[in-house]
C-alpha cells in the first residue's frame, strides 16, 4: 500500500530551486525550534549544553560515511582521493560525537543529587 | 517503500530525538536522559547512513571493503573521542570543547571537499551545491583553526601568552576577508574547481587564526560559543551540499544554540559581538592601580578571616576563573561544609561569564558535589548582598568591580556585576593586586568593608579551614 501511496511523489523530478527551498524550509524551521527550545536551558547547564550540542554537530559523520563508502559512483577509477578524505572526516566527526556525548554525560552525572 | 525511504525515515527519527534531547536539557534532572536520547539519535542516523543508496550500490558492485574501512575509521574516532572525554579534567572543559568544535568543523570541510573531488557530473555555476560547498569549506576551516587557537590560549601555551597586537592586523584581516570573498565568488562561478575550493579553505584557515588570536582570555566564553555555533552551521551547510535534511536540522539546532549562548555572554559583559571580535578592551586607557589602592588595602591572615567568619550567619562565595586555575573547588566545598556545620548559610553567586566558558563554574562546583540549589544566578542573588555578612571572592575580579556600576568612564561601565560591595564584609582571596582581564584597578579592594587575603586560592582556603578548626 505504501508503494502506491508514494508512487506519484517518487515519479516527480525535483527542480533545483524547489530542492533549495525544501532544504531552506527545513533549515529555518529547525533554527526556529532551536531558538525556542534552547532559550529555556538554565545558565547552570550551559556547559553541558555546549558540549552536548557539540556532539550533535558531529552529525556531519553521516555525510562523511556516505562519501567514504561510495565507490559505485566513481567511474573505472575505483577508490579515489575523495573517499580517503571522507574517511578522515569520519574519524574527525566520530571523535566529535564520542567525545561530546561522553563528556556531557560525565558532567551531567555530577549534577545529579548524591545519594548518601 | 524503498530502502532509501526507510533511511530517510530513520533520519527523521534522529532529528526528532535531537530536538527532544535539547528540550530535556532544560533541567538537570532530565538532562542525562536528554543526552542519551541525543546519542541514540546519532546512532540511528549513523546506522541509517550505511543504508544510503550509493553505499548499497557500492556494496553490490565492489564488495564490503569500503564500508569496512569506514567502520575502522569510525572505531578509531570513537576510541580517541571516548578516551579524551574520560581523561580530561573538569577544570579543562573549555579546552576540550574547543578541540571537539574544531574537529567537527574540519570534518564538515572534508565532507564538502571530498564530495567535490569525487563528483562526476559537472555542477552548474551559482547552483545551491556550488554555493553550499564554498560556504562549508569556509565555515569549517574558520571553525577548525579558530578552535585550535582558542585551545592554545586556554591551555596557556607559551606561544599564545600575549594577545596578538600587530598594528597591521586589521589590514591583514581585511586582505584575508577580501581574498575570501573573491574565492567564494570564484568557487560559486567555477563550481568544479578543486583548486579554488582548497584556496578558499586556506584563506578561511587564515581568518580563523587571525580573528581568534587577538581575543583575550576573559572573552573566551564568547569565542567558544561562536565556534560552537559555526561547527553546527558548517554541518548544516554540508547538508545543503549532499541534500541531507538530518545534517541541516542537527546543524541548525547547534547553530541556534551557539548563537543564543553567544548573545547571552555578550550581554553579560555588556559588549557587542563586533566589539569582542575586533575591539580589544580599552587597552589605551591604562589607569594606575596605585592611586586607587594607596594606603587603603587591608591585608589579613587566615586567622583574621576565621574570626570574621565566626559571627557570620550568611556567607556567599563568589568563584571566578582563578578557582579553576588553583583547582580549589574541592577545598571550597570543604570550607562550606565547615561553615554549615556551625549553622551558617552558605551560597554561591555565579556570574554568567565567570570562567572561560558558559556555565564553567557550575560544572566545577558540581564536580565538588556542591548541590546545584546552592548555586545562584546573578539577578537572583544580587538583592541578597545587603543582608549578607561575609562575601568570599575567590579568583574573580572584573565581575565584582563596582566601577562597572559607578564609573561611567570605566572600560567595563555598564557591565552587569555581582554587587558584593554591598555586603557587610568582603574577603577577597587573590595572589596579588594584579588587575583582571580588563586591565583596570578594582576599587572594591580598597573599600572600607573589604579585607584582602593574599594567597593562592587552594592554599588560602585550606589554611582558612585549619584556622577555623582551631
Amino acid at each position: 500500500m505504501l508503494t502506491i501511496l508514494f508512487a506519484d511523489v517518487a515519479a516527480a523530478p525535483e527542480d533545483p530551486a524547489s530542492k533549495f527551498i525544501r532544504l531552506l524550509t527545513v533549515f529555518l524551521l529547525a533554527m526556529w525550534v532551536g531558538f525556542e527550545v534552547i532559550t529555556k536551558v538554565p545558565q547552570r547547564l550551559h556547559t553541558p549544553l555546549t558540549s552536548g550540542s557539540n556532539a550533535i554537530s558531529g552529525i556531519t559523520a553521516v555525510g562523511a560515511i556516505v562519501i567514504a563508502a561510495n565507490v559505485a559512483a566513481v567511474a573505472a577509477g575505483g577508490y579515489r582521493f575523495g573517499n580517503f578524505l571522507g574517511l578522515v572526516a569520519v574519524v574527525l566527526a566520530m571523535v566529535n560525537v564520542a567525545g561530546g556525548f561522553v563528556v556531557t554525560h560525565r558532567m551531567l552525572e555530577m549534577f545529579q543529587p548524591k545519594k548518601k | 517503500m524503498s530502502s532509501q525511504a526507510w533511511t530517510n525515515l530513520a533520519y527523521l527519527a534522529a532529528s526528532m530525538l535531537f530536538i527532544v534531547a535539547f528540550k530535556l536539557m532544560s533541567s538537570p534532572r532530565t538532562a542525562v536522559k536528554g543526552n542519551y536520547l541525543g546519542a541514540a539519535g546519532m546512532a540511528i542516523a549513523i546506522a541509517a547512513a550505511c543504508f544510503e543508496r550509493p553505499v548499497l550500490e557500492s556494496l553490490g558492485e565492489r564488495g564490503a571493503w569500503p564500508l569496512v574501512l569506514v567502520g575502522v575509521a569510525a572505531a578509531i574516532g570513537l576510541g580517541i573521542g571516548t578516551a579524551m572525554a574520560i581523561k580530561y579534567p573538569m577544570t579543562k572543559m573549555p579546552q576540550m570543547v574547543a578541540l571537539l568544535n574544531g574537529f567537527g568543523g574540519a570534518a564538515s570541510t572534508f565532507v564538502a571537499g571530498a564530495e567535490l573531488w569525487n563528483t562526476s557530473s559537472p555542477l552548474a555555476p551559482w547552483s545551491q551545491v556550488a554555493i553550499a560547498t564554498a560556504l562549508t569549506g569556509l565555515i569549517g576551516s574558520v571553525t577548525f583553526w579558530g578552535s585550535l587557537v582558542a585551545f592554545g590560549k586556554l591551555e596557556e601555551l607559551p606561544q599564545f601568552k600575549k594577545p596578538w597586537t600587530n598594528p597591521n592586523r586589521h589590514w591583514i584581516n581585511l586582505g584575508l576577508a577580501a581574498a575570501t570573498l573573491l574565492l567564494i565568488w570564484g568557487s560559486a562561478a567555477n563550481p568544479s574547481s578543486n583548486l579554488l575550493f582548497w584556496l578558499l579553505v586556506m584563506t578561511g584557515s587564515g581568518l580563523g587564526i587571525t580573528l581568534t588570536l587577538p581575543i583575550g582570555g576573559a572573552d573566551m566564553p564568547v569565542v567558544i560559543c561562536l565556534l560552537n555555533s559555526y561547527s553546527g552551521l558548517a554541518a548544516a551547510a554540508a547538508g545543503f551540499v549532499i541534500d541531507n535534511s538530518v545534517l541541516v536540522i542537527a546543524g541548525s539546532l547547534v547553530g541556534a544554540s551557539g548563537l543564543i549562548l553567544t548573545a547571552i555572554m555578550c550581554k553579560a559583559m555588556n559588549r557587542s559581538l563586533v566589539g569582542v571580535l575586533f575591539g580589544g578592551l580599552g587597552t589605551t586607557t591604562v589607569v594606575s592601580g596605585d592611586d586607587v589602592y594607596d594606603g587603603k588595602i587591608k591585608s589579613v591572615s587566615a586567622e583574621e578571616v576565621a574570626m570574621v567568619l565566626e559571627g557570620a550567619s550568611r556567607v556567599v562565595i563568589v568563584p571566578g576563573y582563578g578557582l579553576a586555575v588553583a583547582q580549589a573547588q574541592h577545598a571550597v566545598r570543604e570550607l562550606a561544609d565547615v561553615l554549615e556545620k556551625r549553622g551558617t548559610t552558605v551560597e554561591y553567586a555565579i556570574h554568567p561569564v565567570a570562567g572561560r566558558m558558559p556555565g564553567h563554574m557550575n560544572v566545577l562546583l558540581a564536580e565538588a558535589d556542591v548541590p546545584y540549589e546552592k548555586l545562584r544566578e546573578m539577578d537572583d542573588i544580587n538583592p541578597t548582598f545587603p543582608e549578607t555578612d561575609v562575601v568570599i571572592v575567590i579568583g574573580a575580579n572584573d565581575v565584582v568591580n563596582p566601577a562597572a556600576r559607578n564609573d561611567p568612564k570605566s572600560p567595563i561601565a555598564g557591565m552587569p556585576i555581582l554587587d558584593v560591595d554591598k555586603a557587610r564584609t568582603v574577603v577577597v582571596v587573590k595572589r596579588s593586586l594584579s588587575p583582571g582581564f580588563a586591565g583596570i584597578p578594582n576599587p572594591l579592594f580598597a573599600a572600607d568593608n573589604t579585607l584582602m587575603y593574599f594567597a593562592d586560592g587552594k592554599k588560602a582556603v585550606l589554611d582558612l579551614i585549619a584556622a577555623i578548626g582551631k
